[in-house]
């Protein structure tokens, strides 16, 4: 392979991101090595097992590609934004649309959810680390190596460009043999042993871990929808592994699969592929659920309505998502009676989400709505995906969606349940948890101002795609012509894109304003909350609980401020037993990365030859014979006193 | 005050007529045949249940959270212990499974009714038409006839025609909003779909399905036009049109945007993509680096110079 095939090049964005991306490599190394930060980050950060701060990391990785998948849908809508606008060529707007799909489903929505789980779930149910703490550390660096290695596809190489889904037979070699598409199969298939992990790290911390006196069915709502969560993943992210796994067995092994010459079967991939696919819907929305439940009843000060009606309905929806796939291609040639079976098992979906609609509305009733900026993002996404759900039950209609599929219609409304479903759950999510992660509050008066921009923008952008999508636009096209008449809508939904950019920004701004000037004199409950997680100092200790606390409601906190037992005596405080740090997931992560590289270019053997590293990181792994280590008491009570002060 | 909201009649006046004036129907809604009819009629029902449903939650958000709203005056108002409620719960349970039946009977006749023949045509013979889609153009061969077209078709209006569908390499999906659904083409694979136009006119179809950097080019048009122009037509191409070669059809399935073209025979003879056999006509290396320059929309599409000739 030639220099010039290798780095992509002859386009003068892509040369100044490229340029850009090593200004700012060259410029971080220095910076670090400047402030003499590189032991500080390998031993607080590289190398740490624990929960809170892999959440931070996940969280922090999670905006960061949220602002990369965002550029590439402002691309995207600058290049429709008129008839026959000469931005993008066809090629790079496929590429963009690509990686938009695929950063924002899982760089973006992922790790934002799955580090809020990681901070909250294991101080919600008394616990002090989740169950497998090393395990943690390579789910977190297992994706971030991932989604590294699929994001240089920009610079070298060229990005994969057949769609987030990537349908075969377009993704295999016979119709995309660059190398763009080996990058989905490979940087995927590297982030989603972390996945996995982390749903069976999650399962097994909130079945063996949790205080004692909390049942099933006193744990509080987030921390159920995150075993729902990671149930689901456990159950369809298999799947995907072996989608990709036959895909890189087409693509760089000759493979026939899902090729069209030698009796491959393109369906099989788009089975697999949705199999996988909806369920992960459902994956990033649960758990959004279940912020919007906590940050609810917080801000109503009430109880959660109808709380076993809640459980019932996530674990309804759970069930429900993995029967629904077929419903992404109705249009498949499929018999009548295929077609109306999966129709009725997706609008089925509808009526667990409509209970939990009503018993959020229910739980604000009778109580005294507090208009914070986390409540404001919870209230706003009632509306919002209200919109995204009836839409919904149209597009499960089959007859119906034979007019509505591969059109802007369609990606309208995935919008308008994704939007208000996961991101505006992140954002409630981070206004809410903040204080417990940095100790401070984010500013709410700049809150107001990421927040209204930000609803309003999206409601600009998306809204005006249901109605080009019933005029005929497909999805995907990057232009159109002045006659189709699709022009002034496309323009005001350019127009929103910019307006819900501005949102994102006002909330980088506001980090940064809070970061630099907010009270750090806030103490451990500042909302005046309801579940345990409440009941540790902010920043959390990093043993989280200096007592396991005993349980009794699924409101914990708010009975022991009720009943004033969120105290502690000395003689109760004991020596507290912590996992040691550990270098193996890190090294093994990028030793992944490595090989995943060369995998990339069908560089076989050398490929072979860096897979001694991953298997030397697990023979090294099964000989750490490291117990990890102990607080003495002494410090914890010292610890304790500091932050609370009264004791 | 008054003048404020006689300012604000006007206002609203205006916006309403610019709504009305400025937008013709949207395409899914002005359906040009009996199975396009019969999907935005089942959309529009459905719209009806969705605008009842979206009232309900909008009118209820409405209330709840300005009644219950913190104010000044309530501050010490303490909100009581709610275990949740029966009633209201199976309330809202009951309602939504009583919509859901409700949509999916009518959902369920209209699925079987798109796949055939659409009632009222029955007794008439549906014209064949085999279309074959391929980066980036359709290819339609019209076997009775013995003729085939490239990125646009001529139809009998008033007659069912019935598509046999497949794909050359890539998949793609056919559709013609004016006239009904869409549906796969795949490769190996055939699919159908019987379509009527009832009325005289020119529409848009287009594919839906990503299939590569020429996508968005891949349009054509659909003339319904009266059975004697028809017969007049393909009379026409009978006798102008050159033959199709087996060179020259698989030149066309090279991936490129090509405008329209007009053949005498099919490629039927030589090979049904239905039935396997694609792969000889699949070359990869045809496929690497940037194949499209920045391409007007217009440069290929069929509605807008040929169809104002006509006019």
């Amino acid at each position: 392979m030639k220099l010039d095939e290798f780095f992509v090049t002859g386009d003068p964005l892509i040369l100044g991101s490229q340029i850009a991306i090593g200004l700012t490599m060259v410029g971080l190394v220095v910076l670090i090595t400047y402030l003499k930060k590189w032991k500080w980050l390998w031993n607080e950060w590289f190398t740490t097992v624990d929960h809170k701060k892999i959440g931070i990391m996940y969280i922090i990785a999670g905006v960061l590609m949220f602002f990369r998948g965002g550029v590439d849908g402002l691309m995207m809508k600058a290049q429709t934004s008129r008839p026959n606008m000469e931005f993008l060529d066809a090629q790079h707007y496929d590429e963009v649309f690509t990686t938009h799909g695929v950063v924002m489903i899982l760089f973006m929505a992922m790790p934002l959810l799955i580090g809020i789980i990681n901070v909250v779930m294991p101080l919600q149910i008394g616990a002090r680390d989740v169950a497998f703490p090393k395990l943690n550390a390579l789910s977190f660096w297992t994706f971030f190596v991932g989604a590294m290695l699929f994001n240089i596809s920009f610079v070298i190489g060229g990005s994969p460009d057949a769609g987030w889904t990537s349908y075969f037979p377009l993704a295999g070699s016979e119709f995309s043999p660059d190398v763009g598409n080996n990058y989905y199969a490979i940087a995927l298939q590297i982030a989603g042993v972390g996945t996995l992990a982390s749903g069976i790290n999650f399962i097994v911390t909130i079945l063996k871990m949790r205080a004692p006196g909390m049942k099933l069915m006193k744990m509080p709502m987030f921390s159920w929808t995150t075993l729902v969560t990671s149930v689901l993943i456990v159950a369809a992210f298999p799947i995907f592994t072996v989608a990709l796994a036959l895909m890189t067995l087409d693509r760089i092994f000759g493979a026939h699969f899902f090729t069209v010459a030698g009796g491959g079967d393109p369906m099989l991939w788009l089975n697999l592929f949705w199999l996988w696919g909806h369920p992960e819907v459902y994956i990033v929305v649960l758990p959004a659920f279940g912020m919007f439940s906590e940050v609810i009843a917080t801000f109503s000060r009430k109880n959660l309505f109808g709380y076993t009606a809640m459980v019932v309905s996530i674990v309804a929806i759970a069930f429900l998502s993995m029967l629904v796939w077929v419903h992404h291609f109705y249009t498949m040639g499929n018999s009548a009676a295929v077609n109306s079976v999966f129709s009725i098992t997706t609008m089925m979906i509808a009526i667990p989400t409509g209970v939990k609609i009503f018993n959020w509305l229910f739980t604000m009733r009778k109580g005294r709505i507090k208009f914070t900026n986390a409540m404001l993002w919870a209230l706003a996404f009632i509306p919002n995906f209200t919109i995204g759900g009836v839409t919904g039950v149209m597009l499960a209609m089959a007859a119906a969606d034979y007019q509505y599929h591969n059109t802007l219609f369609l990606v309208a409304h995935f919008h308008y349940t994704l939007i208000p479903g996961v991101v505006f759950a992140v954002f409630a999510g981070l206004y809410y948890w903040w204080p417990k992660m940095f100790g401070f509050k984010l500013n709410e008066k700049i809150g107001k101002w990421h927040f209204w921009l930000f609803v309003i923008g999206f409601n600009l952008t998306f809204m005006p795609m249901f109605f080009v999508g019933l005029d005929g636009m497909s999805r995907r096209m990057y232009t159109y012509s002045e006659s189709t008449g699709w022009g002034p809508l496309l323009g005001i939904s350019a127009v929103g894109s910019l307006v819900l950019a501005a949102g994102f920004a006002a909330l980088v701004y506001n980090i940064y304003w809070s970061f630099r000037y907010a009270s750090r004199d806030i103490g451990g409950d500042p909302w005046d909350a309801r579940t345990l997680e409440w009941a540790t100092a902010s920043p959390v200790q990093e043993y989280n609980f200096a007592i396991t606390p005993q349980v009794t409601d699924h409101d914990e906190f708010w009975l022991m401020k009720k009943q004033g037992r969120n105290t502690i005596k000395k003689e109760d405080v004991k020596d507290i037993h912590m996992p040691s740090n550990s270098a193996i997931p890190i090294i093994l992560s990028v030793a992944m990365g490595i090989v995943g590289f060369f995998l990339v270019f069908e560089w076989v053997t050398l490929a072979a030859i860096f897979s001694v590293l991953i298997i030397g990181g697990l023979i090294a792994n099964s000989f750490d014979y490291d117990d990890g280590y102990h607080i003495p008491a002494k410090k914890v009570w010292e610890t304790e006193q500091k932050w609370r002060g009264d004791l | 005050m008054k003048r404020v909201r006689s300012v604000m009649k006007l206002f609203i006046l205006f916006v309403a007529t610019l709504a009305l004036t400025a937008c013709e129907p949207l395409t899914v809604f002005d359906p040009q045949g009996p199975v396009a009819r019969n999907l935005s009629d089942l959309i529009i029902f459905s719209i009806i249940f969705m605008a009842v449903i979206v009232v309900t939650v909008y009118i209820l958000f409405g209330i709840i959270v300005w009644k219950y709203r913190e104010r000044e005056d309530n501050k010490d108002y303490e909100p009581p212990y709610e275990e949740g409620s029966k009633a209201l719960e199976v309330t809202w349970f009951i309602i939504p499974v009583i919509i859901v039946i409700a949509l999916t009977i009518p959902t369920v006749i209209t699925i079987s009714d798109v796949e055939d023949i659409p009632e009222g045509y029955e007794d008439q013979e549906p014209l064949v038409i085999h279309v074959t889609s391929a980066d980036w153009k359709w290819i339609f061969s019209y076997p009775e006839q013995d003729i085939e077209t490239v990125n646009y078709i001529n139809i009998p209006a008033n007659r069912p025609i019935h598509f046999k569908m497949t794909s050359a390499g890539t998949m793609q999906s056919f559709w013609i909003p004016s006239l009904g659904g869409q549906k796969y083409t795949m490769a190996n694979m055939q699919t159908q779909l019987y379509l009527v136009a009832d009325r005289e006119g020119e529409y848009i179809g287009r594919n839906t399905n990503f299939n590569g950097e020429g996508y968005a080019h891949m349009d054509f048009e659909v003339v319904a036009e009266s059975p004697s122009k028809f017969n007049e037509w393909v009379d026409e191409v009978k006798n102008t049109a050159n033959e199709l070669t087996e060179e020259k059809y698989a030149e066309i399935l090279q991936p490129t945007v090509i405008g329209r073209e007009t053949y005498n025979g099919t490629h039927l003879q030589w090979i049904d993509h239905a039935h396997g056999g694609s792969e000889k006509y699949i070359d990869p290396e045809a496929y690497e680096g940037h194949l499209i320059e920045n391409k007007k929309a217009d440069d290929d599409s069929v509605t807008d110079s040929e169809s104002n000739e006509k006019e």
